[in-house]
């Protein structure tokens, strides 16, 4: 762990609106030094301890994949994880999801450990995460069907969660059918209807262009306003963390880590475009450089012995 | 009639190419255009009229040359007449009848046993190192081996044929499910439990939906062995059925009759192959948005 004095001199360093929140539980009692915009000091929706995981690599030795994680998140925060590519976090959504177990540590929603998958938590891929021998419709209705909901309630939600995603009339389309950006927002859909407390968003929109993105930004942004949820958003991409994010954590390169967070204290509606986004999006750029740089190390040098 | 088959087969192909129209953004088509697609299938119907008009015709020119006697080379009308009379006597109707009957009680119950069995494998690895092997290099083994094996546990009775038929498919449909259960993309799964669903569940609504398309051909491979396993036993058990009728030609010394109903016994296997497999083939396609391997 970082001492905290070597924290407070790079927090010093920095302007306020990007002061850095520590691990652990004293996080709002020492940023609420640094502002006097975050006062609630609730207790926090999402909780890791000491999150660690290590697996065994095909040539028998172990590889650290995550160290110690502590991570907070609030009731409705947006929190946006940022980090090169092998750093885990597709594998730290994954344990909050509990489809996988951590080597040690426990992660906890409202107080209570979660061992479970449960549809508390919704997880939403990449891509590919529909189901693509269901309908659009029938593959909003399964998280609903699993829970038990009766057939007419079933419907009813799905137009519902249909029509805030706009995609009403594809109800009766195949997944293949339709674009990439029309099937992550089917994917939306199918998240929110069983009305989890936590989304967990994998790279989302990574696989899309461009347009499709900043209209997913938009849309994603004005659900999470209407709706309230805690939403947990992996990118590698620090301008959509920005862009998204009340808060950015940063994490490292093997051993996964969350080195620094910031939070991102910019009005919303925010757009990809503004200098605000941009200029904040540079300052966490240059920490992730490094993390960068090491990560392609390691493949570079994973290809020299292949 | 296997013309007017595939003609049908085709047409109902034809009619799928066209995009849903809820569609707005219509994805590249790899199957070929209407036009250019129904030129290729009457240039094959034509082929194929060719090719069965020179197989006849040289068939009934060599039963008119009179080398062997009628009973060891019948004409082409001579099969006829037989299928003819097997169908008005109804004889071969039971024969069809009783042995699709066995056919699908043995198919099922491989297919059912063939998926846990296939299940288990893929996910332990215990026994995917000793039983996996050991289903692999008993697919080696022809099955009408296991035949003096049924005779011996069951007598001359249903269930032996029964147990000849399981022999016969239910390796490859063991086989292709533990294939699918291993190449299914674990996103699948992964989202399934996710969603709330495990145990049961997870494998109906969510296992055996995402492997189908890879088990699709061991299904079928399964239907042609089960299918000869059983024409094969019923020869050597002498009960009603297609093989019984083959082997009654044979005693009668009439070769019209084999003929005829070899005769059944292909074009009932294309016609559930048409069906059945060709239709489960097309609809996982185009569900799944994958293109045909046609």
């Amino acid at each position: 762990m970082m001492p905290n004095t070597k924290l407070a001199a790079a927090q010093s360093r920095l302007p306020t609106e990007y002061r850095k929140p520590v691990r652990g539980t004293s996080v709002y009692a020492h940023s609420a030094a640094l502002s006097i915009r975050r006062p609630e000091p609730s207790p926090p929706k999402v909780r890791l301890r000491e999150v660690s995981l290590s697996y065994q690599t095909e040539s028998g030795s172990q590889l650290l994949a995550l160290d110690r994680i502590d991570l907070e998140v609030r009731a409705g925060e947006f929190l946006c994880i940022v980090g090169p590519s092998g750093c885990g976090k597709s594998t730290l959504l994954h344990l909050i999801a509990a489809l996988q177990k951590p080597t040690s540590g426990s992660v906890a929603i409202d107080n209570q450990n979660v061992t479970t998958p449960g549809t508390d938590r919704i997880l939403i891929f990449q891509e590919h995460g529909l189901f693509p021998w269901l309908t659009v419709g029938q593959n909003v209705e399964f998280g609903m069907k699993m829970k038990g909901l009766s057939k007419t309630e079933r419907e009813e939600k799905t137009r519902y969660y249909l029509r805030l995603v706009h995609l009403s009339e594809f109800n009766n389309s195949r997944p293949h059918q339709l674009s990439g950006g029309m099937r992550q927002r089917v994917a939306l859909a199918r998240a929110l209807a069983t009305e989890p407390d936590v989304l967990l968003m994998d790279e989302p929109f990574a696989a899309l262009d461009a347009q499709t993105r900043d209209m997913l930004h938009d849309e994603l942004e004005k659900i999470w306003a209407e709706t309230g949820r805690t939403i947990i958003f992996v990118t590698h991409n620090v301008r959509e963390a920005v862009r998204l994010g009340d808060r950015v954590a940063l994490m490292s390169f093997r051993p996964g880590r969350v080195k620094r967070e910031f939070v991102v204290d910019l009005p919303r509606p925010r757009h990809l475009e503004e200098v605000e986004v941009a200029r904040t999006a540079r300052e966490i750029l240059d920490s992730l450089r490094d993390e960068i740089n090491k990560s392609l190390e390691a493949e570079y040098a994973h290809e020299r012995r292949s | 009639m296997s013309d007017a088959v595939k003609a049908a087969g085709v047409g109902a192909a034809l009619e799928r190419t066209g995009l849903p129209a809820s569609d707005h953004r219509p994805r590249p088509s790899v199957r070929p255009s209407g036009r250019i697609a129904r030129k290729g299938i009457f240039r094959r119907i034509v082929n194929q009229v060719i090719f069965y008009s020179l197989v006849l015709g040289v068939w009934a020119l060599v039963a008119k040359l009179h080398i062997w006697p009628p009973y060891l080379f019948p004409p082409p009308w001579g099969v006829a007449e037989a299928l003819w009379a097997g169908f008005t006597d109804h004889s071969f109707l039971i024969g069809i009848a009783v042995t699709m009957k066995r056919m699908l009680i043995g198919y099922s119950l491989s297919v059912i046993l063939g998926m846990i069995l296939g299940l288990g494998v893929a996910s332990n690895k215990f026994l995917e190192e000793t039983l996996g092997a050991l289903l692999v290099s008993l697919q080696s083994l022809p099955s009408i081996c296991w035949v003096p094996l049924a005779i011996l546990w069951f007598g001359l009775t249903e269930k032996a044929i029964l147990f000849v038929v399981l022999m016969g498919c239910i390796l490859s449909v063991t086989i292709a499910m533990e294939d699918g259960r291993k190449q299914m993309p674990k996103i699948y799964t992964m989202a399934g439990r996710n969603l709330g669903a495990s145990g049961f569940r997870l494998f109906w609504y969510v296992m055996l939906p995402a492997s189908l398309p890879h088990i699709v051909t061991g299904l079928k491979q399964g239907w042609a062995f089960g299918w000869r396993s059983l024409i094969q036993a019923e020869m050597i058990f002498l009960t009603v059925g297609l093989g019984q009728l083959l082997m009654m030609g044979r005693d009668l010394n009439d070769m019209s009759q084999v003929i005829a109903v070899m005769l059944m016994i292909i074009a009932l296997g294309y016609l559930v192959n048409r069906l059945v497999f060709r239709t489960l083939e097309r609809t996982l396609q185009n569900r799944w948005g994958l293109t045909p391997t046609v």
